[in-house]
């Protein structure tokens, strides 16, 4: 029996499909059988930052809807033989899918495969309702920003309310030098104010809009995000990794704030 | 050099905020009813003392206790006594 694993935010735009695309796919690279389902009706995009847009002929809907069998809407990706991805329909709302519905098919789901991963969309909504309802774990991703950061207390609260026994934190888009500068808040300064474990932190690398601009997910590459992602799926597979995000840049940092210290 | 120093680092500003916006966010407290439970308590108190209604303050705090679900608010108030016979 697989697991389901949703990942949110509350805010939009702080990487939950980034997040979703790389979890996925370094879950695949390390041998797992994977399927992904972008949850977010009316506005897929798990497909492109995936690159398989131009594979989709059933999507979610139709499988909720009765219209095509579970396994006509699943597209195999073209890295990984072990990962699929099933998209969301862009011509609906969300409306369409009921939480009842997302219970039964990631039941369904989690018989063939070790993670069913949905790509939540933004809000509170039915939306949020319908892609929590049959995951057994959350990942709520947030940057280090206030906006972020208060919305995602109030995931973790929702979640909390759903009686969810494990939620983990995903830190995105971190800036090294702006935290040494103190202008932005550090790993530690978030976990404080969130309270949930955290299960990876990613830096703010540009390869990440250059591997979205390809439609490749760069986890398991040398980019710091690369690492950084694989470093997720290992401590997700239960290895405990220590969480260095930066792991180049410390020994040339600490050297920085050393002459600070000094003064 | 200097002006770092004059200056509170935004990362400070920051989580400050957020642990007072969280706390009320948490628990569905908006300012306004902060303000309500305020003129409560001093309509209560001023039926056997005499307070100091101008300089008194309430709000909530966290208590220090780790981890999420040990985590809880309570309210602080410091309320100036002038005279303990009304």
């Amino acid at each position: 029996m697989g697991e389901v694993i949703v990942i949110t935010s509350g805010k939009g735009g702080v990487g939950k499909t980034t997040t979703s695309a790389n979890v996925g796919t370094g879950l695949a690279a390390l041998g797992k059988k994977v399927v992904m389902i972008d949850t977010d009706i009316g506005l897929r995009n798990l497909d492109v930052v995936m690159g398989l847009e131009n594979r989709i002929v059933y999507n979610l809907v139709d499988v909720i809807e009765g219209n095509c069998r579970v396994k006509q809407a699943l597209i195999k990706d073209k890295r990984y033989h072990s990962l699929y991805l099933m998209p969301s329909a862009q011509t609906r709302d969300k409306s369409a899918v009921k939480p009842e519905q997302m219970v039964k098919l990631t039941n369904h789901l989690k018989e063939q495969f070790d993670y069913v991963i949905l790509d939540c969309p933004a809000g509170i909504e039915q939306g949020f309702q319908n892609a929590i309802a049959g995951a057994d774990r959350a990942i709520v991703v947030t940057t280090p920003e206030v906006s972020a950061i208060r919305d995602a207390d109030r995931i973790i609260g929702l979640l909390e309310a759903n009686e969810f026994k494990q939620i983990d934190l995903i830190l995105n888009r971190l800036r090294l030098d702006m935290i040494k500068k103190g202008d932005m808040m550090s790993i530690d300064d978030v976990v404080d104010i969130l309270s949930i474990p955290l299960l990876g932190a990613i830096p703010d690398d540009e390869n990440v809009v250059i591997a979205t601009n390809q439609g490749e997910p760069l986890v398991g590459n040398q980019t710091f995000a690369g690492r950084a992602f694989r470093n997720v799926c290992l401590r997700l597979l239960g290895e405990n990794i220590p969480i260095i995000a930066f792991e180049q840049e410390t020994s040339i940092w600490s050297k920085v704030t050393g002459i600070f210290h000094r003064n | 050099m200097w002006k770092l120093f004059k200056k509170k680092n935004s990362s400070h500003v920051a989580k400050d905020r957020l642990k007072i916006l969280l706390i009320s966010d948490r628990m569905n407290c908006s300012p306004e009813m902060m303000e309500k439970i305020k003129t409560d308590i001093i309509s209560v108190l001023s039926n056997y003392m005499k307070i100091d209604t101008q300089s008194m303050e309430i709000e909530i705090t966290k208590t220090d206790s780790k981890g999420r679900n040990a985590l809880f608010p309570s309210l602080y108030a410091n309320i100036p006594i002038i005279d303990l016979k009304k």
